[in-house]
């Protein structure tokens, strides 16, 4: 008799762990059953991304910069678990941005020459907790995470592929503080929403909204909060990313310090 | 003690203000069909009729625009910078009939319209005019982009600052602009659109829209613009945010503030006072970045308490005109009155006012100097954003408790920090969750210098390189 294989169930990803959804419920994806986040795992995740934050954007460049490299690594030691076509960009991808962690804040900060005795210097700080709807390709899911947190930004992602369940294994076992990433499965429709009206969500990425009715009612409720929000958009994910989606979720601070003997 | 001075009025022959404006588009002044009045608030008295753009009326500024748009692209980086330099220059040679003029229509003392606003003002168009055909060294790509047509929005605090800051890195970019100042501060922004004919700035690339609310949000929500700069109350800017959702446009948002300034005990006590008087009471408090909650350490609250008081007793209040003023007059009947109504919320909730011994002027608006001890965090004193001259004081025993404080608020334009220990400074500063941070200093400007907020501060940057990325096609 042939041997029985062992499958594997598909839960969410929060706070460093693997729950299934409150809620009890799943939905079907490439005829396997994943869990349909809710409302309820949706504010669990805000507040796993939060509690997560402050070490994250306290960690050092170098530290999460090693940590990105790290994923690529585990992604490239699992890429016979992801769509062929896409593996090495994406692994690739993640070097790429591992990279940037140490040299964003020279490349976008500034010494600036004003005009009295003073020291005044602006850095590049994360924005805080930013909810991001994924594309449905796998390298456009590893292109949206990883600029965000890259730059210190802890985030809650909602993806309707079983491959970002995968990838979130990859991340629990890179050394990436759990609550860092936080992955949702399930309908943008549904969950994001309550993301975009949530009050400790600090930015909303809607690349990968389906449906522009959709994406402005998502933006109109960031608008309450004055959440950062990066609109939709379809970019070919095999380009050069450019700095800009992690600019999008910077701030700058300016320290202003007198002169004096 | 206060010294008795002679007064020494500044002569506000030089200004020359006409009885009625009309709206300033493609160029020249155009008649509107109705329009109000502007006063000024130290005596009530009316300076001149403004006119109120409707609709239709901001819609042939942003026609105006949208035509002057392509050529003043075409123009050039190099030439667009001569433009700019010469309207740098124009504020300096009319420096002193645009801070009269400043401080008649919007209250401040002529001692910082004439030592803070205009020079400022003069040196954000000489460094933006810079940039102008350097914009490929900027770090935003090759040859960027303009965007198009910018609507702008100004508040009434610094009316011509915030013109500079709006106007000057947006045609350095090469965009033109539909601008509309505040209701009750049109004055200075109609004294530029008259700098801009001596420039002789083509045609249609500054377009200036005079009236209220509905005025601002007829341009905000117009089709044809490609950028909205929105400087002013979190409120609107929550409405702003929501009316843009889903279209081109680009946004920066500048908002409103509730910023601690926090002394530790090893601060220098008379630095940090003067300090902390210069947080809270310069131009009357109407400042979105204002020290507004103090969080003093416990060890030296009775001692800073004792030196800001006396401090405070030396602070002149009065005639905006005259060059000893300290504090000139709150800008509106309107916002007196909200100042008056949080002030009162202050002591029904329990906390202890204080204010020097003050006379006011009979006419005008006016308020004096005011510290409120006994504050909690939760009193709505030390959370909404009062926009006036009133301090609310906090203690704190340890760093930790100090920055969980500091952060405690949903704004996050600015702060301050007072210590002798550089190490504390540093540490202190890379946690607070602000755009600009104050340290040994407050309320600082420079166009060099980028200015914004943190969470519902806002969001994008004004000044220095950062402030080119809202005015270019960067993604």
């Amino acid at each position: 008799m042939p041997r029985v294989k062992v499958r594997k169930t598909y839960k969410l990803f929060i706070g460093g762990a693997f729950p299934r959804s409150e809620s009890g419920r799943t939905f079907e994806v490439d005829g396997h059953n994943a869990a349909l986040a809710s409302r309820k795992d949706a504010r669990d995740a805000v507040k796993a991304a939060r509690a997560a934050f402050g070490k994250w954007s306290g960690a050092t460049a170098y530290n999460r910069g090693q940590i990105l490299y790290r994923t690529a690594e585990m992604l490239e030691a699992r890429r016979s678990e992801f769509p062929a076509e896409q593996v090495d960009d994406a692994v690739d991808r993640l070097v790429w941005y591992a990279g940037w962690a140490d040299k964003l804040a020279q490349v976008v900060g500034s010494a600036n020459p004003v005009a009295a005795p003073y020291f005044n210097i602006s850095s590049p700080e994360p924005t805080g907790v930013v909810a991001i709807v994924a594309p449905q390709s796998f390298l456009g899911l590893v292109s949206v995470i990883a600029p965000v947190i890259v730059t210190g930004n802890t985030c809650v992602v909602i993806s309707s592929s079983l491959e970002s369940i995968v990838f979130a294994e990859v991340l629990a076992t890179s050394d990436l503080p759990g609550g860092v990433v936080n992955i949702l499965t399930g309908h943008a429709s549904e969950v994001a929403p309550w993301l975009a009206t949530h009050d400790d969500v600090n930015g909303l990425d809607l690349t990968g909204v389906d449906g522009a009715e959709l994406a402005t009612s998502l933006e109109r409720q960031a608008g309450e909060t004055l959440k950062r929000v990066l609109r939709p958009s379809d970019p070919k994910w095999t380009d050069d990313p450019g700095t800009g989606r992690m600019t999008a979720f910077l701030e700058t601070k300016t320290v202003w310090h007198p002169k004096g003997v | 003690m206060a010294f008795e001075y002679a007064p020494a009025p500044e002569s506000r022959s030089i200004v020359n203000i006409k009885p009625s404006y009309g709206l300033f588009i493609n160029g020249t002044f155009v008649d509107a069909k109705s329009g109000f009045k502007t006063v000024n608030p130290a005596t009530e008295e009316v300076l001149a009729e403004v006119a109120e753009a409707s609709k239709a009326d901001v819609d042939n500024a942003v026609k105006a625009a949208r035509a002057a748009f392509p050529k003043w692209t075409k123009v050039g980086g190099r030439e667009r910078a001569k433009y700019l330099f010469r309207i740098a220059r124009i504020i300096q040679e009319r420096s002193r009939e645009l801070a009269v003029l400043e401080s008649l229509d919007n209250g401040k003392p002529i001692r910082e319209s004439r030592d803070v606003d205009v020079p400022l003002v003069a040196a954000h168009f000489f460094y933006y005019a810079g940039w102008a055909d350097k914009l490929s060294y900027a770090g935003f790509g090759p040859n960027p982009k303009p965007l198009g047509v910018a609507a702008q929005v100004i508040p009434w605090n610094f009316p011509l600052l915030m013109l500079a800051w709006k106007i000057a890195p947006a045609l350095a970019c090469g965009n033109t602009v539909v601008l509309k100042p505040a209701e009750t501060t049109p004055l200075t922004a109609l004294l530029f659109a008259e700098i801009c004919q001596q420039a002789e700035l083509p045609a249609g690339v500054v377009n200036i829209v005079t009236g209220a609310g509905p005025t601002g949000a007829a341009l905000v929500e117009h089709p044809d613009v490609d950028k909205v700069a929105f400087t002013g109350s979190t409120e609107v800017g929550r409405i702003i945010a929501k009316a843009v959702a889903g279209t081109r446009k680009k946004v920066t948002l500048e908002l409103g503030g509730k910023a601690a300034n926090i002394i530790f005990d090893d601060a220098a006590l008379d630095q940090a006072v003067e300090g902390i008087v210069n947080g809270i009471f310069f131009n009357q408090g109407h400042v979105c970045c204002a020290g507004s909650r103090l969080l003093v350490q416990e060890s030296v609250y009775d001692e800073v308490l004792t030196r800001l008081k006396r401090r405070m007793s030396t602070l002149r209040l009065g005639d905006p005109l005259d060059k000893n003023t300290d504090i000139g007059a709150i800008n509106s009947a309107e916002q007196l009155a909200r100042i008056k109504e949080l002030s009162q919320v202050g002591e029904r909730e329990g906390a202890q006012a204080w204010s020097p011994p003050c006379e006011l002027p009979r006419n005008g608006f006016w308020f004096a100097p005011t510290i409120f001890t006994g504050v909690s965090q939760a009193h709505r004193i030390a959370r909404e954003e009062i926009f006036g001259p009133v301090l609310s004081i906090l203690t704190f025993r340890t760093p930790a408790e100090a920055v969980e404080k500091a952060n405690n608020t949903p704004y996050g334009l600015s702060a301050g920090v007072w210590s002798e220990k550089g190490s504390r400074i540093l540490a202190i500063a890379d946690q607070l969750r602000a755009g600009v941070v104050w340290a040994n200093t407050f309320n600082k400007f420079d166009p060099t210098s980028p200015f914004g907020g943190y969470k519902e501060s806002g969001y994008g940057r004004e000044g220095g390189r950062h402030g080119l990325e809202a005015y270019l096609a960067t993604r």
